[in-house]
């Protein structure tokens, strides 16, 4: 048995023998289909407990039992869907309505869904429109939308993103995406005097409603210059607000909740999570489905110690709770969602019940995420509740070398969470 | 005669504290409008150019003395403010330039869309700022067009933009005011603005190429008064032909410091744009008498002799005078009288920006988010938690 082969396999192996996956003839009837070769499915099924178990509820060594009871009443609860699936004479498994949709689907269907909800919302960037995007996550919206909404620019990050803020200033509501953020630092004048600042200088006649998207951080084998993390950058400076989603639901309802905003916001993705299944409910789903920016998200309720992450780490922070949770130390895991403004309120919370805090993120430890948890920890009412200082896990403080065995170890590996959680827990 | 009994007249209005110009001369007397012989400008990538001959009204001409004269008085009294310590940080000012203000601004809509650096009193006020708006926040007041939040150079007001303190980032920002135009369907056009020293930035380049490419409805305008800083155009451009450095964006050369000669251009310019062929460059060449700043006594790096020259010779205001006294168009008590009531509104304005209170205490941390639910904002040390709305 696989370590995170969660409920919905579980079950399945129970009820039915491994199937096949057979892609589904409408996407609506979505439904689970897992094969043990499947890694990472039903990962927030697994964690998720606030849909299917109280609050706060902790890990039993009868977790197992517990688990297959909620897959049953989930299995049940699809009830008409399941039916109908299995009518249609296919073998499904089933979860309540729920899809398996990449990062990448979900961030492509924020921004055709907010472009059709909204006239003003327009994509601008390198390669968006008739190739479909650099990594292919505008794919299909030029084809829709045509060449008024969705632009291809020339390779101008300074002259763009200006001419993105300006349109915002004037009316509309754009999209600039930058092919990787390391670019951005090309137009970093443009999103930080030009956007950010307008607002309060101009005491709040001048609003600038805009996003800057694309990928942050390290991506797999791309080298110094191309996998800088820019999460500390831009959330040092007011007037900004700094979104870093992990999973898909995060994608799409943060990136919603962002093109809706009045303000610049910039949307810090993953190259190496677009590609990355995860689980879809069926309210995560529809039209309207946004995640407030500036609330965090526990994903695994725990005890003994407090992981906070963002992004891609957030999986790796899972990844190592389920490996401890054999140990019996209970992790919970904080997914940021929103680095700025943070919610130092929900770390607070869990530091209160946990006593210890780990935070872990892939950019480097100076003057980063991390040494800014720290500090508002120190600084708030938590500081008395904590039994060990603070751990940072971080990104190596080097650029990014190639080697693929230099790169592995330039970054945070479940092994180096599970060290300073233990470190942190003295055992 | 009559001279002598609106004299009269006049005296016995300023004793009763009235304003108005009370003279027995009657509109019959001036000319209504005159046609005036203008400077050719040089083209580039054009077939043709602005108009040589053109007609101003005496409402006209009344209406840009009036503006010309507001300006250089607002400037003149920053000055004495700066100087006084009243004002503060940077203070770039305006006089010498006024004819591109105002001539620009006699050929577009106020619906239409205007962005500009630093150098922006001037700007504000064709936009529809008041000078006692402008002055007290230049001062620092909540009074100000930005509450005393932005300062001399981060001034807005509808349809203008700023006020933009990065030398140059107002460029796209422009194409992108125009590119909203164009995406609206609204015939309104973008002026953007920028100097001979600014004509030198990368991002400017960018914009030129993605404004032409698009056919975006912007007038890039380079006002190039012969300095960026204590750098003279000689020393800082490979060219200083600024109306050609569009390469594929055609250009015009403009005597900036003739109001009609930069309306004329601003009216071609406006019309090539609205008709849907894409962006247009025009340089005008002006002259500012002050140094850079308030901090820069402008004499380091040109002479005493050349400022004066250009004072006597080519002052806009002047200018302006000249051709319509010499056409009979008003008399010089009327722009006397003109110009004292103009005086006047300085003077109380400046009365206003020196004597309003400074923005409250409370709005040190507001208007960081539009359209935001309440926030709290870090002070200076942890325990100070201030309020933020927006």
């Amino acid at each position: 048995m696989l370590p995170y082969s969660g409920s919905v396999s579980l079950v399945s192996s129970f009820l039915f023998p491994p199937l096949q996956f057979v892609p589904p003839p409408n996407r609506s009837d979505w439904l689970c289909v897992v094969t043990p070769s499947v890694r990472r499915v039903t990962r927030s099924s697994d964690w998720s407990k606030s849909r299917r178990f109280p609050t706060g509820l902790a890990h039993s060594p009868a977790e197992d039992s517990l688990k297959m009871a909620a897959s049953l009443r989930c299995f049940l609860r699809s009830g008409k869907k399941a039916v109908s699936a299995l009518g249609q004479r296919e073998f499904h498994r089933s979860a309540p309505a729920a899809a398996q949709v990449t990062v990448r689907d979900a961030l492509n269907q924020a921004m055709d869904e907010e472009l059709e909800r909204d006239e003003r919302v327009f994509l601008l960037g390198e390669e968006v429109a008739q190739y479909d995007g650099a990594y292919k996550v505008s794919r299909g919206l030029w084809k829709k939308y045509g060449d008024k909404r969705i632009i291809d620019t020339p390779i101008s990050e300074m002259g763009f993103a200006g001419i993105a803020v300006g349109a915002a200033m004037a009316g509309l509501r754009p999209i600039c995406e930058f092919m990787t953020f390391n670019f951005s630092m090309q137009a970093i004048d443009q999103v930080i005097n030009s956007a950010a600042k307008t607002c309060y200088m101009s005491a709040g006649l001048q609003a600038v409603p805009i996003v800057f998207r694309g990928p942050n951080g390290a991506s797999a084998g791309v080298a110094a210059q191309h996998s800088q993390c820019f999460a500390a950058w831009y959330a040092h400076c007011p007037g900004l607000k700094v979104v870093s989603p992990w999973n898909s639901e995060d994608a799409k309802g943060l990136l919603k909740s962002s093109i809706r905003d009045d303000n610049p916001v910039v949307f810090l993705e993953n190259e190496l999570l677009y590609g990355v299944p995860f689980e879809m409910s069926e309210e995560a789903q529809s039209k309207d489905f946004t995640i407030p920016i500036g609330k965090a998200k526990v994903e695994r309720a725990g005890s003994h110690i407090t992981l906070v992450s963002h992004s891609r780490y957030v999986g790796h922070c899972l990844d190592a709770a389920a490996v401890l949770a054999k140990e019996g130390i209970e992790c919970e895991v904080i997914n940021l969602r929103t680095i700025r403004p943070m919610d130092v309120e929900s770390i607070e919370a869990s530091v209160m019940k946990t006593n210890h805090l780990v935070t872990v993120e892939g950019g480097w430890p100076q003057f980063g995420v991390g040494a800014e948890i720290c500090a508002r920890i120190m600084e708030g009412s938590a500081f008395n509740y904590l039994d060990s200082p603070v751990t940072r896990v971080t990104g190596v403080d080097i650029p990014m070398p190639y080697a693929k065995i230099l790169e592995d170890h330039s970054l945070p590996q479940i092994k180096d969470i599970i060290f300073s959680v233990k470190k942190t827990l003295n055992v | 005669m009559l001279t002598n009994i609106s004299n009269v007249l006049r005296a016995c209005a300023q004793r009763n504290g009235a304003a108005a110009v009370v003279s027995a001369r009657t509109y019959a007397d001036f000319t209504n409008e005159a046609t005036f012989e203008i400077k050719k400008c040089d083209t580039f990538k054009l077939d043709e150019g602005p108009a040589t001959q053109v007609v101003l009204t005496r409402d006209e001409g009344l209406q840009y003395y009036r503006t010309m004269q507001t300006m250089r008085r607002m400037e003149l009294k920053a000055d004495q403010l700066y100087k006084q310590k009243i004002i503060r940080g940077f203070c770039h000012l305006y006089d010498g330039q006024e004819a591109c203000a105002v001539g620009i601004e006699a050929a577009i809509n106020l619906s239409d869309h205007l962005i500009t650096a630093y150098r922006a009193h001037g700007y504000t006020y064709t936009r529809g700022g008041t000078v006692k708006k402008i002055m007290a926040e230049l001062t620092g007041r909540r009074g100000g067009i930005a509450k005393g939040k932005g300062g001399s150079m981060h001034m807005y007001c509808e349809h203008f933009y700023g006020g933009n303190g990065i030398v140059g980032a107002q460029v796209p920002l422009g194409a992108g005011v125009a590119l909203a135009c164009k995406y609206q369907g609204n015939s309104e056009l973008c002026v953007c603005l920028y100097g001979d020293g600014a004509a030198n930035q990368g991002q400017i380049f960018e914009t030129y190429n993605m404004a032409a490419l698009w056919k975006l409805p912007v007038i890039f305008i380079c006002e190039n008064n012969g300095y960026g800083m204590g750098t003279s155009v000689e020393r800082a451009a490979a060219s200083t032909d600024y109306f050609k450095r569009g390469e594929f964006i055609p250009g015009v050369r403009v005597d900036g410091m003739d109001v009609l000669c930069v309306r004329e251009a601003s009216r071609f310019a406006a019309d090539y744009c609205r008709s849907g062929k894409g962006p247009i460059l025009m340089e005008l060449q002006t002259y500012r008498y002050h140094g850079h700043s308030m901090s820069d006594p402008g004499v380091s790096y040109r002479t005493r002799e050349e400022i004066q020259e250009v004072r006597s010779k080519s002052d806009p205001i002047s200018m302006l005078k000249d051709r319509m006294l010499s056409n009979n168009m008003a008399s010089v008590e009327e722009l006397k009288e003109i110009d004292v009531e103009v005086r006047k509104e300085i003077e109380d304005a400046a009365q206003f920006a020196t004597t309003d209170p400074e923005p409250p205490l409370e709005d040190l941390c507001n208007h960081i988010f539009h359209n935001n639910p309440p926030l709290e904002v870090r002070g200076t040390n942890p325990w100070s938690k201030l309020k933020s709305v927006s």
